[in-house]
């Protein structure tokens, strides 16, 4: 049981990091509450079903198809909708629930409202320590730690990296600096939105597709990302290690603890708001005026 | 003689002087009048519905568009009003009359632990966390379903009232009841307090407020109204169920209150009154019924980009003006303030046009 669980939590928090880590980077630079972001999720999953089953693409392309189509969706969304009402933080929140909602219609009209199955991209399993492992869980394990060490190369070695670090410490000045704050803005959507769709294409075969199942990542993606620290990238990445073990370790010792999973996580984010209000890694930020 | 006089002087003085307020009027005569003149009952059921949500609306914004903690998990009030009356009332035989109120006092503590917990935190991290109460409440109930009845929640309540047209009655005067008194405590003093907790709460404290207080207090009074509204329901439709703790609740009710205008209590009523019956008549056509949520958030989403800062405020706009010396409201067709005789904005600038002033 100790082996599920250590292998099960690693998993899980592979597949959160890479959700809460697209959440804090735009929260961090553009200062939006993106609840649409597993949507985006969802989105990507259901793009990789259609090509993958529908059109009988092969994995790789279908996976690298759908990532691209929906940051692309996610940058014309942006665009359409959210940079038009970017001063009214309010509006920027409720635009983002409603564009989660059209997502999710939109995949009930197109696919219905069943669990739809993907076949696992590999077959077979691996022993560690005596437990058996699907060599497609494994997957999910390699493609996140590849995505995060991407977006750490991006964030910390490019000249658009170092733009959108300075744009998330002060927007104002980087713009007096004559950084493009919009053309910033964009390219964070996208990056961000793009690793909600690998984490979406990833997991896709582990998990059934359907309409709702942005609802509980979403969910646990704020918990972590508080836990974490709004906007801290290392704290989104440590604090989805921590749900992701905390709910393995639900899941497995508590009795009727699937149902508690989502309870006890919440539980936790909220115990450690209580002693540090700004989360883990946050930065108490004075007070903008 | 001399009353209606009186009263006929006032309604014509205080009322039909501003365009809101006639409104105003209207509304709550048509509310009031509706049952007399058209009586079906799928509308009046409809309408009842409606009268409910827009208490927990109006509620939202009393906590989130006055005081800006901006809460995203107010479906835990609605809800714990809901269950602890049902559960009162089935599991005590209580009347309903007795247990709605009952649920109001459990929404009420409820509110002051959720309150006193998010004490320390604003902004978004305040509105995050609460999104995580209304779940780990859901997944208590799931995980005892022998108490709570589970996924199909408490069914068979007793009704408040047999005949449509009165259960119309008792949610359409509650509702105008609370809507008015959270109005009254918006406009008072405390109002005030909340405004600057909201726009600046280091220089509310520092000017003697003390915050903490005034927060409890709004986030038991908001949450008690929440309550109420959840036990109504639940009294209505007969069932407490655990659709009454969903995060899609608690969107609905963020959805509304931004859609009609934070800090003005009328905006959220307006926009339940507004999208709810207008997304039920859309699901009544079969064509479009699947849609219903699409349409919404279609909507919801177009109007948000011609008026941002929500319905309410910018309807205000187009048919009254706010003086620039008194700061009271015009109709929008007067040329000098009604109170103190100055200019008005629009004939202020068509002046400096005139002149050339920049």
């Amino acid at each position: 049981m100790l082996q599920d669980i250590l292998v099960t939590g690693l998993v899980n928090g592979g597949v959160y990091a890479l959700l809460a880590i697209g959440f804090s980077l735009i929260f961090g630079v553009a200062r939006i509450v993106n609840i649409a972001h597993t949507a985006f999720y969802m989105l990507a999953a259901y793009c990789f079903y259609a090509l993958l089953v529908k059109a009988n693409l092969g994995f790789v392309l279908s996976a690298v198809i759908a990532v691209g189509a929906v940051t692309l969706v996610s940058v014309v969304c942006y665009r359409l909708v959210i940079e038009p009402v970017r001063e009214h933080e309010a509006a920027v929140l409720i635009a983002t629930i409603a564009l989660a909602l059209i997502f999710q219609e939109l995949m009930l009209l197109t696919f219905g409202g069943h669990y739809l199955g993907i076949p696992s991209t590999l077959e077979g399993m691996v022993r560690i320590l005596g437990v058996s492992i699907p060599y497609q869980r494994l997957l999910i394990l390699v493609v996140a730690a590849a995505a995060l060490t991407l977006v750490w190369f991006v964030l910390y070695r490019t000249r658009l990296g170092l733009a959108i670090r300075a744009t998330a410490n002060d927007l104002e000045v980087a713009n007096l600096m004559g950084m493009n704050v919009n053309r910033v803005a964009m390219a964070t959507v996208a990056i961000s939105v793009a690793l909600a769709a690998v984490a979406g294409v990833v997991v896709a075969p582990v998990f059934v597709v359907d309409p709702f199942m942005w609802l509980a990542p979403l969910v646990t993606m704020l918990a972590i990302v508080v836990l974490g620290g709004l906007g801290s990238l290392k704290g989104s990445l440590i604090g989805a290690l921590i749900i992701g073990y905390v709910e393995a370790i639900t899941v497995f010792a508590l009795p009727a603890g699937a149902y508690l999973k989502g309870a006890v996580a919440l539980l936790i984010m909220v115990a450690v708001l209580l002693a540090r209000p700004e989360g883990l890694f946050g930065v108490a930020f004075e007070e903008e005026r | 003689m001399y009353l209606l006089r009186r009263g006929w002087a006032e309604l014509k003085n205080e009322v039909f002087v501003l365009p809101s307020r006639t409104l105003v009027l209207a509304w709550v005569v048509a509310l009031l009048a509706l049952p007399a003149v058209y009586g079906d009952a799928y509308v009046l059921r409809i309408l009842t519905m409606t009268c409910v949500f827009a208490i927990f609306a109006a509620s939202w914004d009393l906590l989130a568009g006055y005081t800006g903690q901006v809460n995203f998990g107010h479906a835990l009030f609605f809800g714990a009003g809901a269950y602890a009356s049902a559960l009162l009332s089935l599991r005590l035989g209580l009347s309903p009359w007795a247990t709605i109120w009952a649920g109001a006092a459990v929404a009420t503590l409820v509110g002051v632990f959720v309150g006193y917990l998010c004490l320390r935190l604003r902004g978004s991290y305040l509105s995050l966390a609460t999104l995580a109460f209304p779940l780990i409440a859901l997944g208590l109930l799931f995980a005892f379903p022998g108490f709570s009845g589970g996924e199909l929640g408490i069914s068979g309540l007793r009704r408040l009232a047999l005949t449509p047209t009165a259960n119309y009655y008792i949610a359409a005067v509650s509702m105008l009841a609370i809507v008015f008194a959270l109005r009254k405590l918006a406009d008072s003093r405390f109002g005030i307090v909340l405004h600057a907790i909201r726009d600046d709460e280091v220089a509310a404290r520092a000017s003697g407020i003390n915050t903490p207080r005034y927060k409890l207090a709004v986030f038991a009074v908001s949450a008690a109204a929440a309550g109420f509204a959840g036990a109504l329901l639940a009294h209505y439709i007969r069932i407490a169920g655990p659709s009454s703790l969903e995060v899609a609740l608690s969107f609905q009710v963020v959805i509304w209150g931004i859609f009609g205008g934070g800090a003005t209590i009328y905006g959220p009523v307006a926009a339940v009154f507004l999208l709810y019956p207008l997304t039920e008549w859309l699901g009544s056509f079969r064509a479009v019924g699947e849609l219903r949520l699409l349409a919404f958030a279609v909507i919801v989403l177009l109007v948000l980009l011609f008026m941002p800062r929500g319905l309410a405020p910018w309807v205000r706009d187009r048919i009254e003006t706010q003086c620039p010396r008194c700061k009271q409201r015009n109709g929008a067709w007067k040329r000098l303030c009604r109170l103190c005789g100055a200019p008005l904005q629009a004939e202020v600038a068509r002046a400096q046009r005139l002149v050339g002033h920049q």
